[in-house]
Order: C-alpha cells, then structure tokens, then sequence
C-alpha cells in the first residue's frame, strides 16, 4: 500500500473500495467487542468461517467482525445483511442451523429473534428494534459497519474526507472558529466548551504542543469510550488529528497521545492497529496527505488509576510519575504536559470533530438544547431491561431512555432513581425524572452529566449504601495527596460504616454535610471537589432512608447486611431442601417435604439461599 | 519455575531498550516485566531505576501508585472480581464474599499454596454482564454466590489454546 | 517584572507579576497559616490550610484557592478569613488533629482556630506525620539526594525511604528532619553517632572547635560533587 500523498488520491481509493464493496451480496455481521467475546461471540465468529468454508460459500458470502452494537443485553449479536435480519443471543452451536436456513433458504428463525418486552412481539429487522429506532446513533452508528482492523470499512463510509477538507480547504482558525458555533462541549464530564480550549492552546506560546485523548474512562458503569476505541478508532484519530492541525500548524510541532486504561486491553490493540495502518496509509506521519502538516500519535496505557481521569494527573502519568493532580491556577492549555501548552479532550469528544467538518457547525448546533448541542453516547446499566449503549440528541428526556429505550425497570419493579455523573454525580428521583439530559439541567439538580454513566436503580437498591458504595470506591481512588480528600473520604466511610450498622446518630448527618462543604471547597482536584455529589444528593432526595437507618435501625431496600436478615415462609417452603443443602454454615435447616427455617444465629447472610430457591419462599428485610 | 538471575538482567535490558530508556514510559516497562514475572520483584526495580537514572523513592512510589501492579507474588490461577456501580446493584459484594470464603483468603491476597489470587478491579466496562469475574482470562458473567463453586471448578481443568 | 496592585481584605496593596498570593499577603502583614510551605522548596498546595477566597470583580464569582500557589495579577481580590475560607481551614485541623493527635503543631493551630478536639476518631498509627512532604521536596530540590519519597495512595499514603528500607543514598544530613513542621521525623544524635531513617551516621569532629557536628559520609559526599577537599569542610559552621 504506497502512502496516500493527496486529496486526490484518497477520493480515487474510497471510490474503488466503496464499488468493490457493492460487489459483495450477502455479509454476515457479528460484533466481536469486550461484552460480545465475554458471551461467546468469538466462538461464534470462528463457527461462522468454519461453516462457510463447509458449503464453499466463501465467494457469495463475506462475514464482517464488529465492536459493538450497543445492544449488549442481547449479545452475541448476528446480522444478516442486506435483509438486516437480526438474531440475539447466538452460540457457536446454533451457527450451523442459521447458515442453512436464513442465508441459503432465505427463511428466518423464530427462536433467534428478539422480543420486544412490552408488546411480547417478535421483531426481525435490526432497524425496527425500538431500542434502535428510537435513539439517533450519530456516533455508533457505524459500529456495525466498520471492521476496527480494516481501514477500508472506515473509509468507505468516508472516513478522512473531513480531514481532507480540512487540511485543503480550511485554515486552522476557521476550523476551530467551526468548533466553536458547533458548541461541541467536552464529553469527559467536564463540559468545558471544545473550540474555546483550542482556542486557548492555539494562541499559547510554545513551538511544541501536546494533543491528547483523555481515554481513560474511569466512572463505573460507562463503557461508552471503549465501544468507540474498539470499534470506530479511526474516528478518533481523525478528529484528533484535524484538532492538531488546527491547533498548531503554523505555530508549533505537535505531537499526539491517547492514554486507554490498563483495563480495557481490546480498545489498546484495535487503536495500535488503526495508528499502524493510518501511519500506512499517509493519515499520520509525515506531510500528512500531501499538505505539510506533520503528526504522529502515540499510545500509553494507564495502570489502574481512577484518578488518572483528571487531566493534570493523567499527564503526571504521561510523564511517568504517579498520578497526583496538581493546582490548575495555570492552564494545561499554557502549561501541561511536560509544561507545554497542551490540549485534552474526551475519546468522544475528538469522535464528534470529523461529522463536525463534514456538515458544519450549524447542522450539530441544530441537535439538542440551547447550552448543549449534539447527541450524547450513554451507557444505560443496572436495573434496567435493554443494557447497553444509547445515543440521543441532548435534551432528551430521561423518562424516554429509562423506559422507552430502556424497556423499563427488569423483573417488573418499581423504580426509584437513576444516578448520572459516576463518583461525581448524584441521583436522580421519580419525581424528576423528565429532567432533559442536558448539562446544565443535570448541574442545577445537585447532579452532573459526567461520562455518560446512567445506572437504573428500583425498590431493592438502598440509597444509603449506594452513597456509602461511592465514598469506598473514592476513598481506594484518591491519591492522597490533599488532607480534605484523603481524610475526608476516609472519615466519611467511617460515618457510613456506623449509619449501616445500627450506630448512625442524627449527628452523623451534621457531619456528613459540613465534611462534604469542606471537601467541595478545598480538595485540590476534582475528584475531592465532586466527591460529596452522592452523598448530598442522596442526603437532598432520600434523607428519609438515612434517618431510618439511624432511627429505626433499619434498611428499608432490604440492602444493609447487619440491618436486615433472612427468613423462610413456611406458606411457601415446599420443603425441598435445595437451601439447607447449599447453606455454608448449616443456618438453613429442615426436614424433607417440611417448611424450612434459617437459624439467626448461624446465619452469615451470604444469600445463597435466596439465590437457589425456585419458590420465592426466602424472603430478606 | 525460577528463571537464571542473569537472563533476567539481559531480558530486563532488552525491555529497556524497546522503550528507549524512556522513564515517561516507565508504566509501561513495568506491565511487560509483570507479564513475564507475574509481580515486580523489589531487584528489577532497583535495577530498571538505575538503569533510568531515576531515584528509586520514585520508582517505588510508581510502583505501590498504580493498583495493577503488585509487588508481591500472585497465584497462578487469578480471580478478578468487579466492583463497578452497575455490578454492585447487581449484587458483586456478595459474590465476593462467597469467593473469600471459598478460597479462604480476602480480596487482594494470595492463597498460602500459590495456587489463587483475589483482585478486584472498579468496572471493566462490560456492563450489561453484571456481576462479573473474570478468572484466568475468562469472563464470568451473570454471577450469584451459588455459581462461584462452578466456577473455581473450572479453573481446575486443563487450558485449551487460549484466545486472545 | 511589572507592579501592579491588588487588594487583600479590602486594602490596596502593591505586588510584582510572577508573585503568589502568600507571599504578597505576608510581607503586607495578613496572617495565613501553613503547613506544607516552606520557602526554600517548591509548592504543592498538599495542607490546604492557606486557602483564601479570590475574584477577579467586586461581587464577581468567587473561587477558594490556595494562596501558595495562586499567582496574583492585575485586579485580583483576596479574603483572607471569609466564611468559606474559615470552613476549610477549621475542618482540615479537625481532620488533622483526629490523625495526628500528638502533634504539637497541629494542636496549636487548631487552638488558634477555637478547636481543641476532634469529633473524629483519634489515630494511633500515623505518628506526627502530616504527609506535606516538605522532607521529600528538601531531600531532593536543596541537597540533590532524593532518598525519600511518597509510596502507596490515598489513606495508605506514607512517607520514607525506598522500599520502606533504610536508603543506601542518604548523606545523614537531617534536613528533613530540620524541615519537617511537626518533629515527626527522629534525628537521634549520640556522641560520634547519628541515627536517622534506620542508618547509622559516623560523625565527623571539627577541627577548630572539636564537637561532632556532621556525619563524615555527608562530608565525602559533599567533597565528591563540589571538589572542595574533605580537610576543608571538616569544619563547623561556628567555627568558619
């Protein structure tokens, strides 16, 4: 492959792959991303090349190995193209029955098919899954249709056309003057306007600047970035490297990093591997396309860091030292990686910049509210029915992806609240629930839009120790480094450890309120300042389960180990024996074919007996 | 199996020299040597500082920094459970539980044969499968206390060619 | 460097671009305390006790920032002792004083601030260390050793040599111990002996007035990086 060294070049490239792709009749799809391989899919995919290779169909048939749908509820996914004809939940062992019937009969399998579980219909089509259907994928969209490891997929579907465009038809301050009207804010959690922060870079002083794509998505429960950095990683170098380019060129050298944490090895590989064929192809490296603008980009991985996330740490990680934050009185865009000036934006964030320039500021400001434009990838996790990756315009309401997408709360319970932002953010409540995700809405509630994180909460979650779940995990992730983070943490989850465990006092509260002031106010970074969000939310919107905990010592989710206990009906115990059978330490006792009963005193309240009754005889409160 | 002293010094330089004696890459450097050492011995990190010309309070503090590293031995079997928000609702505590105590250890040590480790890690981004563990590589999803036994039974088959 | 003019507590005061707030705040004659300051060192903003609330327009938003480190600038407005200011500082000597119960210093200060205890659980383990890492930064930027340094993260934090053992680098010089604004770090000194860190220092007499006053290892170090002969600094402060 001879580097591409013009405009021209590339347009007369995208025209033969794209026809040598109409070529292709029938293309089976299957997504081969971090959820789709944990359920079988890459057995799937083997299944799939074996059985073609079997009835000699390699010629008519081709199968394309994706990242992810976002549907991860129903992964492993298969899709037979041109049709769209989807099935869920695919094995290895049912490949064989698939290939047979639907790509040679032509005839679709029921039993494959997803259901949709409010109208109990059977849908076949990929495009008319209401989980699909109603979100406006501009970023995930192409998932399906990309093969992370194949360049050609990306640009067929156009890919680098708008780093064409910008390198030959634009100058650098009218691409971030583009940036700007788009009103592209920062998909990290920041939501720091993207064109004034390259603004700020552009105009600093300094001949070397640093580019960097913050990829380290911390906040549990988001997933977003990994789905794009595994399956649409051209995405981000693109946007990345017209970011460059309007930043330095003619000002300085720049030079690029993507930081991917060290749990997500898939998103590493599949970036190494777009990074090897761009440089390959002339989209990075020297005298990009011909135009003179130079950029290479280089990838570090984090090692288990939250903390890492804050962009002052993130580069003391760079710079291979530990990953303390420091004061950001000075700008990174002025003083930042190894002191100079350097721009950091979002995985997400850079994915949006290449449609930016293909359709113009106006077109992404025509999408979502007045102080955010765009859509939003978020990760819709928890208590929900159809988990995985939503994409909608901003300003949708929450209502909307929590049921309508989301197919409601599973197992038919009730639902309680919704909590955004991660360990930033707060919980939402019912009462709230047709707040628009938008981020100054989500901010004025005593929440954040964070990451992109929404976890679905209903009656069985404890709000208490959904707080107290929030403070462990900072408490393991701060660095340390200033006393009212590390020290209030800590003393916040002793607070936590006495309300759920029957020796939380009204005083306790007192407490937690003025620790979380003087944690706003003083930590140094951003992790100690947002560190209270959980707890005063939860404290704003659900003060009534903190005070039972306190003064009826009891947790009313049925959650709190020491405050609740396990029991068995004896209407219901049909004397199985299935939970005395499985108890550790023989607390569950009975005869055969006689109601069951659980010793208090022996009882360590693992749950296993809950788990393994198939009469919903245990009960726990 | 120990390996000869002096090959680990030649590795350890080769490793060096991918990295271009670079300390900005030290996270790096350091995940290699743990791949092939399982831990990062207290000697290959003098030696890596020397050899970077970096203090070795620096690189120590590099070292117990960063949870993915670990400075004492692991089992050779590990057991990575997650504790992300999703799995926690999901009921992730309560499988860690029944893990410690079927293994006898707590969570971040090694059992006294060598044979487990218990890790946990806060998300790994596989949401929709929650609760999860992941054990010699392998996900584990959709877990209940009552599945761990299965599961650790696994563990105790041959490996067929693994898949990465 | 330019002058410019900002006000601290309602007064007008002159400062050079470049300046912290701290600095301009003292020599005008405000009272900030510290901890983790230290003038010979750099700033790391680690204690938190020298926040003050700072805006750039009367009536304008305020931030709580650390006057260590934040660089004043034309306009610039300072509270020494607002609200929100008093708020962070008392509850970082709450926090301090429930850590590090023994430390003299902290009591001190705490008092200053009508606090005389905690309503949190006193610590046992932390001895007097506060963890500002004044001793690292004084290890490393004025004596050019680093033998000290932080390992672990987050309450685990500590502070010390090298794989918590006895560092084979350091000079016994006790500058950090000199530093170190609780005491936590022991420097024992018996006869011709010097312990600190775990090492044993063998001390050097001086040659005028005879007492042992540095240990011969610092000396050879200093003679090795300066080539200033060992005759030469075997001689005490007092006596040059």
């Amino acid at each position: 492959m001879k580097r591409l060294s013009s405009l021209a070049e590339l347009e007369k490239l995208r025209k033969k792959i794209v026809s040598k792709q109409k070529r292709e009749k029938i293309t089976i799809v299957t997504s081969v991303g971090t959820c789709g391989l944990a359920r079988g899919a890459g057995e799937v995919a083997d299944a799939i090349v074996k059985e073609l290779k079997r009835n000699n169909l390699q010629n008519e048939v081709s199968l394309r190995t994706t990242g992810c749908h976002g549907f991860c509820e129903i992964e492993p996914i298969v899709v037979i193209y041109p049709e769209g004809i989807l099935y869920q939940k695919v094995q290895a062992e049912d490949v064989k029955e698939i290939i047979f019937e639907t790509v040679l009969k032509k005839k679709i399998l029921e039993k494959f098919l997803y259901t949709d579980p409010l109208t109990g219909e059977k849908i076949a089509y990929e495009k008319e899954i209401p989980f699909y259907k109603k979100q406006y994928r501009l970023l995930l969209n192409n998932n399906h249709l990309i093969d992370p490891y194949k360049i050609e997929d990306y640009i067929a579907l156009g890919g680098y056309s708008a780093l064409g465009k910008a390198l030959f038809k634009m100058k650098p301050e009218e691409i971030i003057d583009w940036v700007k009207r788009s009103g592209l804010r920062g998909r990290g959690g920041g939501g720091f306007p993207t064109g004034r922060k390259w603004e700020s870079t552009r105009r600093a002083e300094g001949s070397l600047k640093y580019i960097i794509c913050n990829g380290d998505e911390g906040d549990p429960g988001a997933f977003m970035d990994r789905s794009i950095m595994e399956g649409e990683p051209h995405s981000v170098l693109e946007g990345m490297i017209i970011g460059a380019y309007a930043i330095s060129f003619g000002r300085a050298q720049a030079q690029g990093y993507i930081y991917v944490r060290h749990e997500y090895p898939l998103a590493v590989k599949n970036l190494t591997q777009a990074i090897t064929q761009a440089k390959e192809y002339g989209f990075l490296g020297e005298n990009i396309l011909g135009s003179g603008f130079s950029f290479d980009i280089k990838i570090n991985r984090g090692g288990g860091a939250f903390v890492c996330g804050e962009s002052s740490a993130l580069m003391r990680s760079l710079e291979g030292k530990a990953g303390e934050p420091r004061a950001k009185y000075v700008h990174a865009t002025d003083k930042g990686l190894w002191d100079q000036p350097t721009n950091l934006n979002n995985v997400e964030t850079w994915a949006c910049v290449p449609e930016i320039i293909n359709r113009g500021p106006e077109w992404f400001a025509s999408i979502g509210t007045e102080g955010s434009k765009g859509t939003k990838v978020f990760s819709l996790v928890g208590k929900v029915n159809n988990t995985g990756l939503v994409e909608v315009p901003m300003g949708t309401k929450l209502r909307e992806i929590v049921f309508d997408i989301g197919g409601g709360i599973r197992g038919g319970k009730k639902f309680k609240a919704i909590q955004t932002g991660g360990p930033s953010g707060g919980v939402i409540p019912e009462q709230l629930i047709d707040l628009p995700v938008d981020f100054d809405a989500l901010t004025e509630v005593g929440s954040m839009m964070g990451s992109g994180g929404l976890i679905v909460m209903d009656e069985n979650d404890c709000m208490v120790d959904v707080a107290q779940y929030f403070v462990k995990f900072l408490e393991e992730e701060s660095c340390g480094k200033c006393v009212p983070c590390r020290e209030g943490l800590r003393r916040m989850r002793e607070i936590f450890e006495r309300i759920t465990s029957a020796k939380g006092t009204e005083q306790d509260l007192v407490l937690l309120e003025e620790l979380g002031e003087a944690m706003k106010l003083g930590s140094l970074c951003g992790l100690g300042q947002t560190a209270p969000n959980p707890v005063l939310s939860t404290l704003k919107y659900f003060r009534e389960e903190y005070e039972a905990h306190i003064r009826e010592k009891k947790c009313p989710a049925g959650v709190c180990i020491e405050l609740i206990s396990y029991s068995i009906d004896p209407k219901k115990c049909t004397g199985c024996m299935l939970c005395a059978k499985n108890c550790p330490t023989g607390a569950a006792q009975g005869e055969k074919k006689k109601p069951h009963k659980i010793d208090k005193k022996l009882c360590i309240k693992c749950g296993i007996c809950y788990d393994v009754c198939k009469f919903d005889a245990v009960k726990r409160g | 199996m120990k390996r000869e002293k002096e090959m680990d010094k030649r590795e350890l330089e080769q490793i060096l020299e991918r990295y271009n004696r670079s300390q900005g890459q030290i996270i790096a450097i350091l995940h290699e040597i743990q791949d092939l050492e399982r831990y990062l011995p207290e000697d290959d990190l003098r030696f890596v500082a020397e050899k970077l010309n970096m203090p070795a309070p620096q690189i120590y503090h590099i070292a117990t920094f960063y949870k993915a590293f670990s400075l004492k031995p692991k089992g050779r079997h590990i057991c990575n459970v997650c504790m992300g928000t999703a799995c926690h609702v999901r009921g992730a505590p309560l499988v860690l539980e029944e893990l410690e105590r079927k293994l006898g250890i707590k969570a971040g040590d090694t059992t006294p044969d060598m044979e487990y480790s218990i890790t946990t890690v806060n998300c790994l981004g596989a949401c929709a499968l929650g609760p999860i563990m992941v054990v010699d590589g392998k996900y584990y999803g959709q877990m209940i206390p009552s599945k761990v036994k299965s599961v650790l039974e696994q563990t105790q088959k041959p490996i067929k060619g693994k898949k990465k | 460097m330019s002058e410019i003019k900002i006000k601290i507590d309602g007064r007008e005061v002159t400062a050079k671009k470049g300046e912290y707030v701290l600095e301009v705040a003292r020599r005008e004659g405000f009272e900030i305390p510290t901890l983790c300051h230290n003038e010979q060192v750099s700033q790391e903003g680690r204690c938190r006790l020298c926040v003050v609330e700072v805006r750039w327009k009367e009536g304008g938003h305020s931030r709580v920032v650390t006057s260590c480190l934040y660089p004043v600038d034309e306009g610039l407005i300072v509270e020494t002792g607002s609200e929100k200011v008093m708020l962070v500082r008392r509850m970082v000597l709450e926090l301090l004083l429930a850590r590090n119960p023994e430390a003299e210093k902290v009591k001190e200060l705490a008092q200053e601030y009508g606090i005389t205890q905690s309503r949190f659980g006193a610590d046992t383990e932390f001895g007097k260390c506060i963890l500002c890492g004044l001793c690292v930064r004084a290890c490393r930027e004025v004596v050019g050793v680093e033998a000290l340094g932080f390992y672990m993260r987050g309450v685990l934090k500590k502070v010390g040599p090298a794989f918590a053992e006895p560092s084979s680098v350091c000079i016994g010089c006790g500058a950090c111990a000199f530093v170190c604004p609780t005491g936590h770090i022991i420097l024992e000194e018996k006869g011709a002996v010097r312990k600190i860190w775990g090492r044993s220092f063998e001390m050097e007499k001086c040659a005028k007035c005879g007492r042992y006053f540095a240990p011969k290892y610092q000396l050879e170090w200093i003679s090795s990086k300066t080539g200033v002969p060992y005759q030469q600094l075997a001689i005490c402060t007092d006596c040059k």
